[in-house]
């Protein structure tokens, strides 16, 4: 039972919670079919070498533009497909090494809720039917297995005597999305996967399952990996955020400290992106412009230094590292301006977030 | 009148109807449907009289009377006349209905499991095994379907059963086609997905998850495939590679009357017209299933 940190921590030491997940330099480049002849093989560097771990009972969310990784690092989490090279260490075991009875079981502990919530139920399946089918291949018999699922679907809020044997086109969005976070809970998981588990939903029935979602984790002491582009609905939910960029993480920290004290201009570009409540902070124009570069081909040293409006000549030269914000316990950003001694002219300044 | 008319709640007016299984609802759109009505209603006519040949029909399919050749529509005690071997043809425009049927009916159907086995195993397990079995069925799927059966046909010789086996090899290519691409864009569909996160075996999924979705786009197909399949088979008896004399078939009545097509046009027609009715029957029919099942879920 040691976590692969340096120090394999005592039991709840100072009251800080045991890693759940804990992921190691975890990859994933998927082949492109170019049409040039007898060109290099290119890859899109989807997740490169992605470290980060979940406390027990903790919501991480993360965060990041479309396309840079966060449903891969999610897919990769959960087997559902293999990853390239990396470890993934839950609730202090080895998952590299699972197979078939052992695949099973973990899969049982994490169970994930996709965004498209008409995509994720079938639809030759009542409701009820799709929630006791997981219980079922489990080996629960079939009557236990579909009293347990009526007695889920109330719990999500789903009158089960009314809903039971509906099909999910006869639901709305918001009651489908119930029934999907109702078949992740069929069988008690430790970590459940939210990959845009509310993007897709009207405000006031997001705020509705968002809050519902709170409610099962206090209740089940769930831990929750929450992807999102939604940076308002990440903050109200989590307890750590990450940021991706480019299939690497560039910062990552306790979410006060994220929205607070970003250590990332990237960070800032997005948060600075959102439409803030605070008046003072509108005026500023997004300094985030154009597009993510080319997954294909990232660019040399820091991979965000062509939008960065404080780039300099070490950014190409060199790629930061994910490293410990002085001061600031558990926030890691990889960033040349926090970093004294990396050449930047102006490393070491305050960050005004 | 008034805006103050009590409305019952959505949910109390949707919580009132019965929930219905997918297919529940194909039925009752059919049913709904008047050219579904239509062709289903000429259909079974010409299946019962083919059905109840033996007990229904007023002569024996294969007395023959060298006096009573070629008598036209309408003679006495020949209601439809007579064919060049002076044998009833009512009787044997009914007889032959079962075997045309049959092999409109039987390759179909066997073509629809054996090619949604294969369409389902190649497009699930994908990769290599899916490209090997796709590459090597392309071949059969390449030369026309006319071809193809004359010359499956010709190479196992003529004969009811090489004819039903000749036809099903035509139609398996087409059908493992149409169910691998629905199993692929099936497979990638987040229930999947979600079924594969709860550890269940792939035998499992597929039986749950991926055969129902991908049987109702397949069986629409295949309903498209009984015309053709009853046309060509036909045009095997025609050719002479189906049944054999004297056994009664349509499309080999069709052949063997031609040469009274200018003496007694319409008796030589008779069995033409009804291959064309059967087959633009099951047409329409399959057009009709195809949009009933098209419903949005
Ligand atoms: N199966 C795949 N084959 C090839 N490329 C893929 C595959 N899945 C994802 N990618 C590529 O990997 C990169 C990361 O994709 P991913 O879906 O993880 O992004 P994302 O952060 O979830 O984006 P979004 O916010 O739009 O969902 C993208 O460039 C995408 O095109
Ligand atoms: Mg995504």
């Amino acid at each position: 039972m040691n976590t692969p940190s340096q120090a394999s921590p005592a039991p709840e030491r100072g009251g800080r919670p045991q890693p759940l997940l804990v992921v190691r330099d975890l990859k994933k480049h998927f082949p492109v079919r170019d049409s040039g002849f007898g060109g290099p093989r290119k890859f899109v560097h989807a997740v490169d070498g992605v470290n980060f771990s979940v406390p027990k009972g903790k919501t991480l969310g993360i965060v990041g533009e479309s396309g840079c990784g966060k449903s891969t690092t999610a897919r990769l989490v959960a087997r559902l497909m293999p990853a390239d090279a990396g470890s993934l260490i839950f609730d202090g075991e080895g998952v590299a090494e699972f197979r078939g009875l052992h695949l099973k079981e973990f899969r049982r502990k994490l169970q994930m809720v996709f965004q498209d919530s008409f995509a994720s139920l079938n639809p030759r399946l009542t409701i009820a039917e799709t929630v006791a089918y997981g219980p079922r291949v489990h080996g629960t018999p079939a009557a236990k297995a579909m009293q347990q699922a009526r007695e889920l679907l109330d719990r999500v809020g789903l009158d089960a005597a009314n809903f039971a044997n509906r099909y999910p086109h006869e639901l709305s969005g918001g009651q489908r999305q119930r029934v999907n976070i109702a078949r992740a809970l069929a069988y008690d998981p430790q970590l459940v996967i939210l990959d845009e588990a509310v993007a897709a939903l009207d405000k006031s029935v997001q705020a509705q399952v968002l809050n519902l979602l709170q409610e099962l984790k206090a209740e089940r002491g769930l831990t929750y990996l929450f992807i999102s582009h939604d940076l308002h609905v990440v903050h109200y939910l989590s307890d750590y955020v990450m940021v991706m960029y480019l299939g690497q993480v560039i910062e990552t920290g306790p979410v006060e400290r994220i929205y607070g004290h970003t250590a990332h201009p990237y960070t800032r570009a997005l948060l600075s992106a959102v439409p803030s409540m605070d008046p003072a902070r509108r005026t500023e124009a997004s300094p985030l412009a154009g597009d993510p570069p080319n997954p294909i081909n990232p660019p040399s040293g820091c991979r965000f230094r062509d939008r960065c409006p404080r780039a300099h000549a070490v950014c190409a030269d060199r790629a930061p590292e994910l490293a410990a914000i002085h001061g600031a316990p558990e926030h890691f950003a990889a960033c040349h301006l926090n970093d004294t001694a990396s050449g930047h002219p102006d490393a070491g300044q305050e960050f005004s977030a | 009148m008034s805006a103050t008319l009590p409305l019952p709640s959505p949910v109390a007016v949707s919580a009132a109807q019965p929930s219905r299984s997918y297919w529940a609802v194909v039925w009752r759109q059919l049913r709904r449907d008047p050219m579904a009505l239509a062709a289903g209603g000429v259909l079974l006519l010409i299946i019962a009289a083919a059905v109840f040949a033996p007990w229904l029909a007023p002569a024996d399919p294969y007395k023959a009377s060298m006096i009573k050749r070629l008598l036209p529509i309408g003679s006495s005690g020949f209601l439809l006349g007579t064919d060049e071997l002076g044998r009833d043809l009512l009787t044997r425009l009914m007889y032959g209905g079962r075997l045309s049927l049959l092999m409109g009916v039987v390759p179909v159907l066997a073509a629809f499991g054996i090619g949604t086995a294969i369409g389902l195993f190649a497009g699930y397990v994908g990769g290599k095994v899916n490209m090997v079995i796709m590459r090597v069925l392309d071949v059969f799927y390449a030369f026309p379907s006319v071809l193809l059966a004359v010359a499956i046909s010709g190479a196992l010789g003529p004969g009811l059963s090489n004819s039903l086996i000749a036809l099903t090899l035509v139609f398996v290519p087409q059908v493992v086609r149409v169910a691998e691409s629905v199993t692929i864009q099936v497979r990638q569909l987040d229930y999947i997905e979600a079924a594969r996160m709860s550890g269940a075996s792939a035998f499992s999924i597929i039986r749950v998850h991926v055969l129902g979705n991908v049987l109702g786009p397949v069986f629409v197909y295949a309903t498209g495939l009984l015309s053709v399949s009853m046309i060509l088979a036909s045009g095997l008896s025609f050719l002479g590679l189906g049944v054999k004399p004297p056994e009664p078939e349509w499309g080999l009545m069709l052949n063997t009357l031609r040469s009274a097509i200018y003496s007694n046009p319409w008796v030589a027609a008779l069995p033409g017209l009804l291959i064309f009715v059967t087959s633009i029957a099951f047409n329409l029919l399959a057009d009709s299933v195809r949009s009933a099942m098209d419903i949005r879920r």
